[in-house]
């Protein structure tokens, strides 16, 4: 059978392969990484879906290949001149109580809300590519819609990817030292936050946010709930009301345009094993504390088990980068590519201030720092920004409305 | 029309009686006394709740098992039914590896997976209980064919209740072992009831199993299955019989059972005094034990191999009550050769 | 390399197998003098003397029986029951006996047996003589399942069944008996658990087996040259232990599955096949799963009725061209 190269992302249309973990001649079997693929924005490991031997590799280490080119050959067994392959049936690991293995993931409802059908198949495609299915039209009875329908719904344009800086010699140190190769992820990392700091115009404001009202308000939701709220749910919410307020700024570079969002979706980084990623939240200015709550917690739970899927780590216009957990006061971050703005939150602390009647009291101040980029958003608008952001933490009712 | 049954095959060749030495008594009497108190032990644990679904008691039935195994070379191989307790200790067996089979627990001789109705150590012979009543006829053939296709010198010895004798099976394996002149050696353990009913109401000879052997060209035999040392006798003769070549036997054995077919029979059907006559006169340990008394054997002898025993079956039982319940693991075992049970990739 | 019948074949199997171990037996009835009533074993009898092929009474409950006896005491018995149908009589063994003792006993008992048997229909010897049993047997957990469709997997599935440890029933179709293929000299094994692309496509997977493979396959040229449609058609061969990886795949491809099954609808093997599958592969399935079967009626025995009640090549290449289309 022949191996494709997938697409990850909706706007990616060719890949690289960065490592093949097979060479030809090996025996495959389902479930196997054949090789690595790194896009404009993903690095992922891809595996086989069937078994046998890898006869043929088409696209080599460091080669580049469009989407649903044949990359690779895996001889399955198909009969057809040479000695068919016995793939030894594996002493399959079941689980006496499921010895069917249903898929864990579930692409959506067979029925759309206009009413069209969809294969599940096409429901999978879509999602795989971020399609979404209200735009595609089903060639089958009734509207039904089927993969190729998906496959013909078309992509968005790639905007111009940017240039790998060129690599420099790596100095051997003269202490001793321990060679920690590098993953996907830290080599993603490392490429997208280089580029960032070498081509986005980054400027900061800092803020100290009063979260006294904020935390006797948790406080009193979280007695109304079995599942707790955390402080950076309403952190999230507070920023997503706040690009609604302020849309100019929930918006992001687009070479020859800005584009402007309607909806809050908002990134939330999330520290993992040996990096991070930043699972975006969508539309998060609809959503209660609790159902972000509880979308935090999945995603955060997949982040950590590198479960995510492309379309949920892509789009949104700001993330929300909150270190207060480890005692930070402040600090700046920088900004995710494509987006525009990224809020560093530290810890919240209890710190001396002027009370009503002239003299020292006390209040828990958090200090955020705005990152913009320059080109989308300016002194003022960030400026605007991180005011509404502080005005809804500092009046939390609004989160309840 | 009707032959009149032989009594026991009981001679060697020379026409005197097979010689069962004083050692070899003392051995069937303590093997009779250790079947009928692990056996009752057995149904005092099921009182408890301790030993679980269903299982088939063979009290009164000891001297059949005990003559049969004790006439077997230890290569010999036995194939008995779901009332197969007896059977199997009567191989050797140690009692624990029985009660704790029945008591579900990790110890037991399939670890619990088969359960009182599959009692089966291969080590010892004990090719398995059989619960299909009178599959296990032709699968003794099978035994029998493969020790004649070999030269092998063992010989299958196949026992089933009176009932069996009106089952498919039973008829086929007969005639099949008749045909090839197999070494094996049917027994049937006539306790006078197919399960709840007599088995004279529904066999259409007096005999169930003697009554048929002509049908297959073999001798009707019956004896008396309650006297452990006929039984020895007409065993070993079959068994030399097999073992040169002269093919099958038939052999029926009258004995009783004290107890109900299975758990759930209080064995209402009975009439009135037929169980406390024979639990009293014909009650195989008391005719064995009277015999042994009246050749010279001390009371004290023979009350010191009951204490033994008794005392066997205590620390048995003690062992399986501590003894855990099988693993979980234990599931998905052994379903097929590799150990496992995938029946897909 | 020879070309062999299908009938040929299954000698060539056993004769295999009995030359290489000679704890190989066979029995049956008229298996031996006769050399069977398909001619399916002919001179055997000759070659490996009456003690090794032995013909028995009409008493198939014996001759599993003794199978299983023999089996669970050193040998490797070849038992066959003439027609699969008669499995009906002596299904005790299949269902209860060999499949359940080694784990009722914990592993000690061994049944390292084939029981051979002519399945299926297609040679107008009327309902019970026709069935094909296939899905009564895979129903039962412990037994292996085997059904051959070509003479050279005849030798092989056969050989790989009597080395296999476990029970095997080895369903030979009798309406490919005179069926002729290619088969290689010397020694012959193949692999119990892998199903065969018979005939790669792109546009839709069919699973069949026996004698519905090379009615799958024609219908699959059919649908080829008249349509343009492209089907992948699989030799499911195994039942028991069964290839889902190869099905799974396939379907990972093609996006479409049907079955074709001589088994009467209800419980066909396909049933499992389409369960398993519409599960697994639920997200790679672009229409429903669609299972061509004999239709839930015995099957009669003239042969202009017998053709119409058992998948044809016609309705094979019609059903999944309407499904295909819709």
């Amino acid at each position: 059978m022949e191996v494709l190269m997938p697409q990850l992302g909706e706007t990616v249309t060719e890949g690289k392969i960065t490592v093949w973990f097979k060479s030809v001649g090996d025996a495959i079997s389902p479930g196997d990484n054949l090789f690595e693929i790194e896009t404009d924005k993903v690095s992922m490991e891809v595996p086989a879906t069937s078994g046998g031997v890898l006869k043929e590799i088409r696209v080599r280490q460091g080669e580049v290949a469009p989407v649903s080119a044949v990359v690779a050959v895996i001889a399955d067994g198909a009969v057809g001149g040479e000695a068919p392959l016995h793939a030894k049936p594996r002493p399959a690991s079941l689980d006496a109580y499921n010895e069917v293995h249903t898929p864990s993931r579930n692409f959506g409802p067979a029925r759309l809300a206009n009413g069209a059908q969809v294969s599940p198949l096409a429901r999978r495609l879509a999602a795989e590519a971020g399609v979404d299915l209200a735009n595609v039209k089903g060639s089958g009875p009734h509207g039904r819609i089927h993969a190729k329908d998906v496959k013909a719904a078309g992509t968005v344009k790639t905007p111009a990817s940017v240039p790998m800086p060129a690599a420099t010699a790596t100095p051997v140190p003269d202490a001793p030292f321990e060679r920690v190769p590098l993953d996907a992820m830290r080599r993603t990392i490392a490429r997208r936050l280089v580029e960032a700091k070498q081509t986005v115009p980054h400027f900061y404001l800092s803020a100290d946010v009063n979260i006294d009202s904020l935390l006797n308000m948790r406080e009193r939701a979280n007695d109304e709930l079995s599942a707790k709220l955390s402080i950076n749910d309403f952190i999230i919410k507070a920023y997503a009301l706040a690009l609604q307020r302020v849309p100019a700024a929930n918006a992001v570079w687009g070479e020859d345009a800005i584009l402007r969002f309607r909806h809050s979706d908002v990134g939330v980084a999330v520290a993992i094993d040996g990096g991070l990623l930043t699972p975006v939240l969508r539309k998060a200015e609809t959503k209660s504390l609790s159902t972000i709550s509880a979308e935090m917690k999945d995603l955060a739970t997949r982040a950590r088990e590198r479960k995510l899927l492309p379309q949920e780590y892509q789009g949104g216009a700001g993330t929300i980068s909150n270190l207060g957990m480890y005692g930070v006061r402040e600090f700046s971050a920088i900004i995710n590519p494509p987006q525009s703005t990224i809020l560093a939150v530290g810890a919240g602390q209890r710190r001396p201030v002027e009370a009503p009647n002239g003299g020292i009291g006390f209040a828990t101040l958090m200090t955020v720092t705005l990152s913009c980029d320059h080109r989308v958003v300016d002194g003022a608008l960030g400026a605007q920004l991180l005011a509404a952001f502080k005005a809804v933490m500092e009046n939390p009712i609004v989160l309840f409305l | 029309m009707a032959t009149k049954p032989k009594t026991a095959l009981a001679t060697a060749d020379d026409g005197s009686l097979i010689d069962i030495n004083e050692e070899l008594k003392l051995r069937m009497f303590r093997m009779q006394v250790e079947l009928r108190e692990s056996e009752q032990r057995a149904y005092d644990l099921f009182l408890q709740n301790l030993v679980k679904g269903t299982s088939h008691l063979s009290l009164g039935q000891e001297a059949v098992a005990t003559g049969f195994a004790a006439a077997m070379e230890p290569g010999d191989l036995t194939f008995c039914t779901y009332r197969g307790h007896a059977h199997t200790l009567a191989r050797g067996v140690p009692m624990e590896r029985v009660l704790g089979e029945l008591m579900g627990r990790d110890n037991g001789l399939l670890r619990g997976k088969g359960g009182s109705m599959h009692l089966t150590s291969v080590e010892h012979g004990v090719m398995g209980s059989y619960a299909i009543v009178g599959a296990h006829i032709p699968i003794a053939c099978g035994a029998a064919w493969r020790a004649q296709y070999r030269g092998d010198k063992d010989i299958s010895v196949c026992f089933f209740g009176d009932g069996t004798t009106n089952i498919g099976a039973f008829h086929e394996g007969l005639n099949f072992a008749a045909i090839w002149k197999l070494p094996v050696v049917f027994v049937c353990e006539n306790n006078l009831y197919m399960e709840y009913t007599p088995i004279g109401d529904v066999t259409a000879v007096k005999d169930p199993a003697a009554g048929r052997a002509s049908a297959y060209g073999l001798e009707s035999i019956i004896i008396d299955g309650n006297d452990a040392d006929v039984v020895y006798r007409t065993a070993k003769a079959a068994y030399d019989k097999a073992r040169s070549g002269g093919g099958p036997s038939l052999i029926e054995c009258l004995t009783y059972r004290y107890s109900g077919h299975s758990r759930a029979d209080p064995a209402k059907y009975r009439p009135d005094g037929e169980l406390d006559f024979w639990r009293g006169k014909r009650d195989p340990i008391r005719i064995y034990r009277e015999r042994l008394l009246q050749a010279g054997v001390s009371e004290s002898t023979l009350a010191e191999i009951e204490d033994v025993v008794r005392r066997r079956v205590d620390e048995a039982t003690a062992i399986c009550k501590a003894a855990p319940p099988p693993p979980a693991e234990l599931l998905t075992t052994d379903v097929y050769a590799d150990g496992g049970w995938a029946w897909r990739n | 390399m020879a070309e062999l019948t299908y009938r040929d074949a299954v000698a060539r199997g056993i004769s295999q197998e009995m030359e290489r171990d000679p704890d190989v037996v066979f029995l049956g009835e008229d298996i031996g003098k006769a050399g069977g009533v398909f001619k399916a074993t002919v001179g055997l009898f000759d070659r490996f003397g009456p003690l090794r092929v032995r013909d028995t009474p009409i008493s198939e409950q014996a001759i599993l029986g003794a199978a299983m006896g023999a089996a669970m005491t050193g040998l490797k018995p070849i038992a066959e029951i003439m027609f699969s149908d008669f499995i009906a009589v002596c299904f005790d063994y299949l269902a209860n006996q060999y499949s359940k003792s080694r784990y009722m006993t914990n592993g000690q008992v061994k049944c390292p047996l084939v029981v051979r048997t002519a399945n299926g229909g297609g040679a107008r010897f009327g309902a019970q003589h026709s069935q094909s049993v296939e899905n009564w047997c895979m129903m039962i957990p412990g037994l292996k399942v085997v059904a051959p469709s070509t003479p050279l997997d005849v030798v092989g599935l056969l050989a790989a069944s009597v080395r296999d440890p476990d029970p095997v029933i080895f369903l030979e179709h009798k309406s490919l008996y005179a069926t002729k293929g290619e088969v290689p000299d010397g020694e012959i094994v193949d692999q119990l658990g892998v199903a065969k692309v018979v005939r790669p496509g792109a546009d839709a997977t069919i699973l069949a087996l026996a004698l519905m493979v090379p009615r799958a396959v024609a219908a699959a040229e059919k649908l080829q040259a008249e349509h343009g449609v492209n089907c992948e058609v699989i030799d499911v061969r195994s039942l028991v232990p069964m290839d889902m990886q190869t099905m799974l795949g396939s379907v990972a491809r093609t996006h479409r599955l049907f079955t074709v099954e001589e088994n009467p609808r209800l419980c066909g093997w396909g049933a499992e096949l389409v369960s398993i599958i519409a599960d697994e592969a639920f997200y790679d399935l672009d229409g429903p799963p669609v299972r061509i079967t004999t239709p839930h009626i015995p099957l009669p025995s003239t042969d202009i009725l017998e053709d119409r009640a058992m998948p044809s090549v016609d309705r094979i290449a019609e059903t999944v061209r309407r499904s295909l289309g819709s």
